[in-house]
């Protein structure tokens, strides 16, 4: 456990070491969160409610987004990939670490520094601006467990797509479209409510939705009792079976293919 | 401490641009040696010859197609986690240490990673200091070091467990000449002193020449030599080389059992066999010399005829 | 030159034809999802303010096009950070030709040719949708648009690479005006609020990369109401970015250079 501890604090160093691309992230997403706040009060002129958002939901969605994006990381992560890349991932097996855990760890570590310095500021911003939806307690603290939940799946789905660097050398693509389908299907790109109904239905089933939508349903406090508490355990579910999955992969590659640097 | 025998691996690869057929390459073929406590062996080959994946194997990073493989009595492949509590290894051109952060924080993480109790972890590291003069650079990031200081913060992030066998892949490739003893002193430290058991893989021959005690050499996936360097010397480096000084220039000398390689002025270079003090009394009977010299024959000419004798083959 | 390097690149490239067939999909997908985005909506409104679908398609066309061929062009700009940050860009400065044009000519990769790809899909859906009402001049102002619109985008772009002269890392500004840029001008402009709209569409004239001159080719009225004449200034408006940015990089090369590098 310590050493998990550890591990994190190095996930959070390495991106506190950074302090001007993080102001640079927060200058990015504060942009796009007043664009798109824009576009989508552009629906509300035509419409009071969309798929059960009104405009203040739509507009906070807006602003949890952009805030969440780095928190969840939905853009491409390649750290594991470059270093199957280059090779240097054969260090990492020659430590007594279990690599999924030592990365899971080191993302976890990564992430709260991600939501107090990424996270925080543009939606203060956004909140300074624009009237937004405020949780109640109880939403507030079921947001948060659900954010844990969207890292850990988000990172799940991140460590499986980076594996594929074992097989693939030109895996670049893969992961442009893996981050590709993140976007779109978490509700990233655009609430999962503006969807058609079938297709709005078959997202909130993927793992996907888990890691965008679920957060901002539940901070909007569309979920209460027993449907809060089912998509919970549904992150949850996800959660363990994109790790599962990334552990077989891992061990598929070990054992049976080259590692890159002959 | 390692022991391997009869171990293959082999690798199924794609190649052809168009039609990608399948061929089997047999990376490592039938190899078997022995490795005892204490000992510094270098691990030559030519590139692709199978070093790095006879060292993957005995670290336990890939499954032997065939053969067995016993590391600090562990096999690797199965038990990998205990036995990488115990080993130690660098690579001299793969970054180890974290990039972005100070290297006091990548030894502080290894300690935990490593389990390594804080006296001990102090002591060594301590000692590492010293040694290899870490200090002017003990907070800076990684990525800010110039390749000296972080070949010798690797070396250190590999011993601070304390670990009895080391495996090093180049650890003094792109140093300057003053760089590379520095690490070669701290090798031989650590072997003579604390006996630590290291294996080697190299290009560079000075390395081999000043620390080695027993080399074995791989090509095409199978071991071509094992054994000490006088002995590589003896079998391959059969011939030497007189230098002679004449008085003044003149023809090739002609002697049986010696040939001339080259002339510069009064100077030539003769190569032979056998017995030095009986060619060179044949030298001075039959010119008008000046000075003498025996030039034994270097590694890398040795190591070069090694490698070009086994493709003939 | 230009051809000779890209030729080079593609060729490489090609090489790896499953490389590139998986660059270039990846590619597609992730600019198409911005069109995903607009389709979504007109699933739930029939308009945005004036503009149907087919009209929003038109702009997000425009601006996706123009934008990918800008990427095309001096997409490497990014690694401009990365390039200062390793001292390699002492290099550009020693060799004789041009320093933009070189870091610019560096890479030319051409999954950045499936990102024009996506747009000229949309382009297509859209001009086939409509019924625009073609006059010389409106063929005119279209074409005129294009090329101007690189230009204002590529001046965005190396004003922005210049911070990189100033801070490590501070690179990163630059994606809120390039990628926030082509993501604002997909859309009608009067969905901005006013100080938006004013900052980062005539401040820097994003208006110009296609709202105005979409304005006119499609015969729409100006919502906001400003003269007619702005529909056909993007060739001036380009031309003075470009001034702006050529100037802004001498005098980052300048402070640069006397700085010791």
């Amino acid at each position: 456990m310590r050493l998990d501890w550890e591990i994190a604090k190095r996930g959070w160093g390495r991106y506190a070491a950074y302090p001007w691309a993080t102001a640079a992230g927060v200058f990015t997403n504060t942009v796009f969160g007043f664009l798109y706040a824009y576009v989508l009060l552009a629906v509300y002129a035509h419409r009071t409610s969309v798929g059960g958002f009104d405009k203040a939901d739509s507009v906070t969605y807006v602003w949890l987004a952009q805030s969440m994006i780095m928190t969840v990381y939905v853009f491409s992560w390649w750290e594991l990939a470059w270093r199957i890349r280059d090779g240097s991932v054969a260090t990492d097996l020659l430590r007594p670490l279990d690599p999924q855990r030592y990365w899971l760890a080191y993302d976890l570590g990564r992430a709260p520094y991600h939501f107090f310095f990424r996270g925080l500021p543009p939606f203060v911003f956004g909140a300074l601006v624009f009237q937004l939806h405020y949780p109640t307690v109880l939403d507030a603290i079921a947001f948060v467990v659900s954010l844990v939940l969207a890292v850990v799946v988000s990172f799940g789905f991140r460590f499986i797509y980076n594996s594929v660097a074992f097989w693939l050398l030109d895996f670049r693509g893969v992961v442009t479209f893996s981050t590709s389908v993140v976007i779109f299907f978490s509700g990233m790109a655009i609430p999962l409510r503006y969807f058609p109904h079938t297709l709005r239905v078959v997202c909130y089933a993927l793992p996907f939705a888990s890691i965008i939508q679920t957060p901002v349903d539940v901070w909007l406090g569309k979920r209460t009792g027993l449907a809060l508490l089912g998509f919970l355990v549904l992150q949850a579910f996800w959660a363990i079976a994109l790790l599962g999955l990334g552990r077989i992969l891992l061990g598929r590659a070990t054992r049976k293919l080259v590692i890159q640097g002959g | 401490m390692i022991e391997v025998e009869q171990l293959t691996k082999s690798f199924v690869v794609r190649r052809g641009r168009f039609r990608r057929e399948r061929h089997v390459v047999e990376a490592v073929k039938d190899i078997s040696f022995r490795v005892d406590r204490g000992e510094l062996i270098g691990y030559l080959g030519p590139n692709g010859a199978g070093k790095s994946t006879t060292i993957k194997m005995l670290t336990g990073i890939l499954v032997p197609s065939s053969g067995r493989v016993s590391v600090l009595g562990l096999d690797p492949s199965r038990r990998r986690v205990e036995l990488a509590r115990q080993i130690g290894a660098m690579f001299g051109q793969r970054v180890q240490l974290w990039w972005d952060l100070p290297l006091r924080d990548s030894f502080e993480l290894l300690r935990h990673i490593y389990k390594v109790p804080l006296d001990r972890h102090r002591a060594s590291l301590d000692r590492f200091r010293g040694v290899l003069d870490l200090d002017p650079f003990l907070d800076t990031p990684v990525r800010q070091l110039s390749l000296g200081q972080r070949i010798r913060g690797e070396l250190t992030a590999a011993m601070l467990h304390g670990p009895e066998l080391l495996f090093l892949d180049e650890p003094t490739i792109g140093l300057d000449v003053v760089a590379k003893q520095r690490v070669r002193d701290f090798l031989v430290e650590i072997n003579r002193e604390d006996g630590v058991t290291v294996m080697l893989t190299t290009h560079d021959l000075g390395d081999i020449e000043r620390l080695c005690n027993r080399l074995l050499v791989i090509d095409h996936g199978s071991l071509i030599w094992d054994g000490g360097i006088p002995e590589l010397k003896e079998r391959y480096g059969a011939e030497r080389t007189l230098i002679v000084d004449l008085e003044e220039p003149g023809p090739p000398l002609e002697l049986e059992g010696a040939r001339v390689e080259r002339i510069d002025g009064p100077r030539q270079w003769l190569r032979f066999r056998g017995s030095a003090s009986e060619l060179t009394t044949r030298v001075v009977q039959s010119a008008r010399v000046l000075d003498l010299q025996i030039a034994e024959p270097d590694i890398e000419e040795i190591v070069r005829r090694i490698y070009t004798g086994n493709s003939r083959t | 030159m230009w051809r000779r390097l890209v030729g080079a690149q593609v060729r490489s490239q090609l090489q790896y034809r499953r490389s590139f067939a998986l660059d270039a999909f990846g590619s597609f997908w992730i600019s198409f999802v911005d069109f995903l985005i607009i389709l979504t909506i007109f699933h739930n409104v029939s308009h945005l303010n004036a503009w149907n679908v087919h009209e929003v398609a038109f702009l997000y066309a425009l601006s996706a096009i123009t934008f990918a061929l800008t990427d095309l062009f001096i997409g490497h700009l990014d690694q401009f950070p990365q390039l200062i940050r390793d001292g390699n860009f002492d290099i550009v400065l020693v060799r004789p030709r041009g320093t933009l044009f070189q870091v610019v000519a560096a890479d030319f990769a051409s999954r950045r040719l499936a990102r024009v790809l996506q747009g000229v899909v949309v382009l297509v859906y859209a001009l086939w949708s409509l019924t625009i009402h073609w006059t010389v001049w409106r063929v005119i102002v279209l074409l005129a648009s294009l090329p101007s619109a690189v230009v204002i985008f590529s001046s965005i772009w190396v004003c922005g690479a210049c911070i990189a002269f100033w801070t490590t890392d501070g690179g990163e500004f630059t994606n809120a005006f390039t990628y926030g840029g082509t993501t604002m001008a997909q859309y009608p402009f009067d969905i901005y609020a006013t100080w938006l709209r004013r900052l980062l569409g005539f401040v820097i004239p994003l208006a110009f990369v296609c709202y105005f001159p979409a304005l006119f080719v499609l015969g729409k009225p100006d919502p906001l109401g400003l003269p007619r004449v702005l529909d056909f200034v993007s060739p001036a408006v380009a031309l003075a970015a470009a001034i702006v940015a050529g100037l802004v990089w001498r005098f980052a090369v300048r402070h640069y250079r006397s700085a010791g590098g």
